[in-house]
């Protein structure tokens, strides 16, 4: 489903050029648990953009469902993003001004999905994360786990076949972050892969595989 | 993405940011305002001019004694020679042709006028009939001077409706004998309230037969002569019918001027044509201004909202929809603001027009039309850079700046 061939990912930061990905290999199949954990610095989050899209590898090939990613145009890629992949940032990234389901509905707006069909994916989503009766608030109204959950409910809205959680729980206290933790994990048992980076070993021990990165390489990749 | 949602999503940004829309709002409807308000007032002011003229009636040559020389010394200054006056009889002779649809000698003078206790001394003119005519006049009572001979002085005049007022209070004028200098004449009409040109009120006038006021005058020159001509295209046949007319009669001597107005009212029309244009210019430039107005607000709303724009690339949005929806953003205000403009310019000119009723203050439909479409324009063209900028934000950083 996913797989990285030599990938590079070389930062010029002023005179110096930083390796934050050192030639990583790495295969992920269809419905993986992964958890990404490693000290800061050590290239979790560039591997969780690149892995998304959102960034492009210095070199080195990504193959996303066997299409080759690194090649594609710009607009291609927010369309693969679009389609096939779910994002759950540390700090939510929720549009302040629209209500909880308007921001659920924002991928499917993006897509251009007439209201009458978005109302009923937003319905289906805002259930799994239970939060239908606060589908009028705004982010604001919401405490930090709620927001993080109508953030998974948008994650999720496309049926994407990967979600990406770059530190879902870093932001929240122990009991939202557990409850968000269970979210994620039901998802993944209905058949998402689901990748989480955290620095939290007690998050990241939960992953069925568990990959440690130090300066760009992998260290580990235990399979539990 | 579906255009209503465009709308939609652009609304809500620009409710979210109300100070920002509002400062916006005010720049863009101010700039269209001030190109409403003063191509109004230009306009008002060349339609004034103009209808000023024409009142003086239509296909118009003025003839006046004298030629007005611009050539500095001729030889008329060394030789003396004063021009020769101009007479009943000459302008009887102008008529005679068949451009010309009637002519009016004109002789003018403030005379006391009185009746019973009551003087004033107010303009008197003397005429002919035709003058009615020429000038458009309209009478509010009673009948103009009779037509028949002009050198005949007969005992007749016609009064203004303020004269009469001002005479006669309450009782009625028709009929009644007035002093006119030194003179008696009997009241056959008042002249209606309508008519003013240049200089002249109708209202404040006391016109009698062009002999009687050449004896109270105690002249038999004449001020000018008014020449109608059939048409338009026969006026300068008829100049030259004037001009030949007058060297015939006065032994070899082209002593005259003759003014068509259409030459005078077509130079006044240029002038505040391009008097408005100049205005409208001018506040065109406060329109470029709240062009560049919108670019810096643009701008900082689209750096205000990094975050969501990253969001947006991250959920998969094409550069060309971030593109969009930041230019609908800033079309949408521009729009608005122009509207509000054109009502507020609306009103504005409106109250002008109330304080100088004299003025008639329209906004000429192309200052409207033109305004609006440079505003919306400008609006546009100043947010393709913010809405590029936005476009071009790379999601990783947009969104890891918290």
């Amino acid at each position: 489903m996913i797989r990285l061939e030599h990938v590079h990912r070389i930062f010029q930061v002023g005179e110096q050029k930083v390796h934050a990905l050192n030639d990583l290999m790495l295969d992920i199949g269809q419905g993986e648990y992964l958890s990404i954990m490693g000290p800061s610095g050590s290239g979790k989050s560039t591997l969780l953009n690149i892995l998304g899209i959102l960034d492009r590898s210095t070199s080195g090939r990504y193959l996303l469902d066997g299409m080759d990613v690194t090649s594609l145009t710009d607009d291609q890629q927010a369309h693969t993003r679009r389609e096939k992949i779910g994002f759950v940032f540390q700090f939510f990234h929720l549009v302040p001004r629209l209500t909880a389901r308007q921001n659920i509905e924002l991928p499917l707006v993006l897509a251009g999905v007439p209201p009458a069909k978005r109302k009923a994916l937003s319905g289906r989503v805002l259930q799994a994360v239970g939060l239908e009766a606060r589908a009028r608030h705004r982010p604001e109204e919401l405490s930090g786990g709620q927001r993080q959950r109508i953030a998974i409910a948008r994650a999720t809205i496309m049926e994407p076949a990967v979600l990406l959680a770059d530190e879902p729980t870093g932001n929240l206290d122990r009991a939202s972050g557990k409850e968000v933790v269970h979210i994620l994990e039901h998802l993944n048992r209905k058949g998402i892969m689901l990748i989480i980076v955290t620095h939290d070993p007690e998050i990241g021990g939960r992953a069925r595989r568990q990959i440690h990165l130090v300066d760009g390489r992998i260290t580990s990749d235990i399979s539990g | 993405m579906r255009p209503g949602d465009v709308l939609r999503f652009s609304l809500g940004a620009l409710q979210g940011n109300r100070v920002r829309t509002m400062l916006m709002l005010l720049a863009m409807s101010i700039g269209v305002a001030a190109v409403v308000i003063l191509t109004a007032v230009g306009e008002g002011a060349r339609l004034f001019v103009v209808n000023e003229f024409a009142s003086l009636g239509t296909n118009l040559l003025i003839v006046l004694p004298g030629r007005a020389e611009t050539a500095g010394a001729g030889p008329s200054t060394f030789i003396g020679e004063t021009p020769r006056d101009l007479t009943i009889r000459d302008a009887l002779a102008l008529a005679r042709h068949p451009a010309v649809r009637r002519i009016a000698p004109i002789n003018i003078g403030e005379v006391h006028v009185s009746w019973r206790q009551r003087e004033r001394e107010v303009p008197v003119i003397g005429s002919t009939s035709e003058l009615l005519a020429i000038r458009h006049w309209k009478m509010a009572r009673g009948r103009f001077l009779p037509p028949g001979d002009p050198e005949l002085a007969a005992p007749l005049c016609v009064i203004g409706s303020k004269v009469r007022k001002e005479l006669f209070g309450p009782h009625p004028a028709s009929g009644e004998m007035i002093s006119i200098g030194d003179r008696r004449c009997r009241v056959i009409g008042i002249m209606g309230s309508e008519g003013r040109s240049i200089g002249l009120d109708v209202e404040e006038l006391v016109i009698l037969p062009v002999a009687s006021a050449q004896m109270l005058f105690n002249t038999n020159t004449l001020f000018r002569i008014l020449v109608e001509a059939k048409s338009r295209e026969t006026i300068s046949q008829v100049k030259t019918h004037i001009l030949s007319t007058i060297r015939e009669r006065h032994q070899g001597e082209e002593d005259v001027t003759v003014i068509t107005q259409d030459a005078v009212l077509a130079t006044f029309d240029r002038i505040f044509r391009a008097l408005t244009l100049t205005v409208a210019g001018v506040a065109g430039i406060s329109l470029g201004v709240a062009g560049i107005l919108t670019m810096n607000v643009m701008l900082i709303a689209v750096s205000q909202r990094t975050a969501e724009i990253g969001l947006f690339k991250a959920l998969g949005a094409h550069r060309r929809q971030v593109l969009i929806l930041i230019l609908t953003e800033a079309g949408v205000l521009s729009l608005i603001g122009a509207f509000l403009g054109l009502a507020v310019g609306i009103i504005g000119s409106w109250v002008i027009g109330r304080i100088y009723p004299a003025l008639t203050v329209g906004t000429p439909w192309w200052a409207i039309a033109a305004a609006l479409s440079v505003a919306i324009a400008t609006g546009l063209t100043f947010s393709v850079l913010p809405a590029r900028r936005a476009a071009r934000l790379d999601p990783v950083q947009a969104l890891s700046r918290k």
